[in-house]
């Protein structure tokens, strides 16, 4: 029975003309095929590496390993207060940069410039070369053109972009659509309580994103979570969003509401009533100078009263989750081989003015990695059974969409890239 | 004498040990417990946290005194703990296995 209106096509999956056959995984299981995504997508499409207020003041820097893409940026505010990134690469023997301790890990703080750890070269914030160490043995230096090599950077609504495209001509604002452009003026800017956590996943990273842009999984692969008659009742009532919508390689599902608050107090577990918060977030909305009624129109499009959350994956992998009670939730899939890939969620909170409104943040973050260890662990179980190829078809039900959408359109990068576009011949 | 959480927690000082800062440590002590050990926590916390609901929002964040801290983090591993006591019967998740996943940015306090 169905709980919510679909499309005249009736279903979303032949409205967004997708196709309803079963699909194949083999674009996650094969080494071959991810050697082609690093160029044909994370070389080539612009990647979310952080937030403005990574960076709150100059000379402020992070650096973001991006090894799908063959890359390591150091992303810098410079004197001027802009925000630029940079290939974090010495020009003089090629040694990494910016890193502390251990090569391939992540570093942030605060500097007047950058100086290489190998022969001392120097680097201003905006990138050019300030010191060589013994100039005069060197032969003809321009020190001109040994600047940093810039990467492309441009902010959204305070998330930092790269592309590591030298060629692309789309902006970001472009590139990103009539989603975030429909997000515009959410106030991000007032969510400065961040949590954040990182796994590290044995799946491919496409598996990770099917995993949370659908949630026909959550009644049966998180039932545990929920006191057992609710369960029972969740299960037989299974799931369905209210609307999903897709454009161009981006996709979003808006989703009914939930338990923040529940309809009756019984629906869920003890220390969610004595905090009045869970995986849905505090019950009581902090404040964030807009009511449910007037958040962005992209922000609960069918402008539900029942809603409670919207999902939107932004191409290829940084998923942006707005829930009802004014808090959001980001996921980053960052590959490191065709199995395997680091998972980044954030959560994001008006900063709590109290120890309880600390305690209710605190159930709500909890529950987001109890629920997420349960997804990661079961990934690993669907990638090893993939790379048998025991099965190679698979039926996706239309609660499925966004999975289709999400492969189809890996594929159709990876195609465009192997065929470019050649003149047609004269017929 | 000195204690470790402020007026009307006292019945917490015997497990001071759970006002852990950070969730991280507070996780790795949780799976490193017996499902007894978690209880025993569990049932003095609980009720303590449903009667002080009005003595924590009256806590500032700004300016928070050293007990309360302390107060918040146990209430905290209480958060943390209550997934084992209220759902899963055991201390780590059903089916994690080998999964991991760790806070990398949090809080101060």
């Amino acid at each position: 029975m169905a709980h919510f209106p679909k499309p005249a096509e009736g279903s979303w999956t032949e409205h967004f003309k997708i196709g309803t056959e079963p699909v194949s995984y083999a674009d996650s299981i094969s080494p071959e095929f991810y050697e082609l995504e690093r160029d044909a997508i994370f070389r080539r499409t612009w990647l979310n590496v952080g937030r403005v207020e990574q960076l709150p003041r100059k000379g402020s820097y992070f650096t973001k390993e991006l090894d799908a893409a063959r890359a390591s940026v150091v992303v810098v505010r410079g004197t001027d207060g802009e925000v630029r990134a940079f290939h974090n690469v010495c020009r003089h023997r090629g040694n990494k940069l910016v890193w502390d301790d251990y090569p391939r890990e992540e570093t942030k703080g605060t500097c007047r410039a950058f100086t290489c750890k190998y022969h001392a070269w120097r680097y201003d914030l905006e990138g050019k070369l300030a010191f060589v160490q013994q100039e005069s043995e060197f032969f003809d230096v321009d020190k001109s053109k040994y600047g940093l090599l810039p990467v492309q950077t441009d902010v959204w609504e305070g998330f930092v972009f790269v592309n590591l495209d030298p060629d692309n001509t789309t902006p970001l604002r472009d590139y990103l659509g009539r989603f975030a452009h429909g997000i515009e003026g959410y106030p991000f800017h007032k969510l400065t309580q961040v949590h954040r956590y990182r796994a590290e996943i044995g799946s491919n990273w496409k598996l990770f994103i099917d995993a949370f842009a659908e949630f026909y999984h959550a009644p049966i692969l998180h039932a545990g979570q929920y006191v057992a008659e609710e369960a029972a009742k969740i299960k037989k009532y299974g799931y369905e969003a209210l609307s999903y919508d897709i454009d161009g390689p981006h996709s979003m599902v808006s989703s009914w509401g939930g338990i923040a608050p529940p309809k009756e107090r019984a629906m869920v577990k003890p220390v969610e009533r004595a905090l009045r918060s869970g995986l849905f977030g505090p019950w009581e909305a902090p404040d964030i100078g807009l009511t449910t009624e007037q958040l962005p129109p992209a922000v609960n499009p069918t402008r539900s009263k029942v809603w409670g959350m919207d999902s939107f994956v932004f191409f290829p992998n940084f998923m942006l989750l707005v829930w009802r009670p004014n808090w959001v939730l980001t996921y980053h899939y960052w590959p490191t081989s065709y199995n395997t890939h680091i998972f980044e969620g954030t959560c994001y909170f008006v900063p709590p003015k109290n120890a309880f409104q600390r305690l209710q943040q605190e159930l709500a973050v909890v529950s987001f990695k109890e629920y997420g260890l349960q997804d990661g662990n079961t990934l690993e179980a669907t990638q090893a059974m993939l790379e048998t190829r025991t099965v190679d078809e698979f039926p996706l039900c239309d609660q499925e969409v966004l999975l289709r959408h999400l492969h189809a359109t890996a594929q159709q990068f990876v195609r465009a890239y192997e065929q470019p576009v050649t003149p047609t011949p004269a017929s | 004498m000195t204690t470790v959480f402020p007026d009307g927690f006292h019945e917490l000082e015997p497990f001071a040990d759970w006002a852990i800062q950070g969730e991280r440590a507070r996780y790795a002590k949780r799976v490193d417990s017996t499902m007894e050990e978690l209880q025993a926590f569990y049932d003095v916390a609980f009720p303590l946290l449903q009667k002080g609901t009005t003595y924590l929002e009256q806590v500032g964040m700004e300016d928070i005194g050293e007990q309360d801290k302390r107060l918040l983090w146990a209430f905290c591993s209480l958060v943390t703990i209550a997934f084992p006591v209220e759902a899963w019967g055991q201390p780590r998740v059903p089916d994690s296995g080998p999964a991991g996943i760790h806070a990398v940015v949090e809080p101060a306090v």
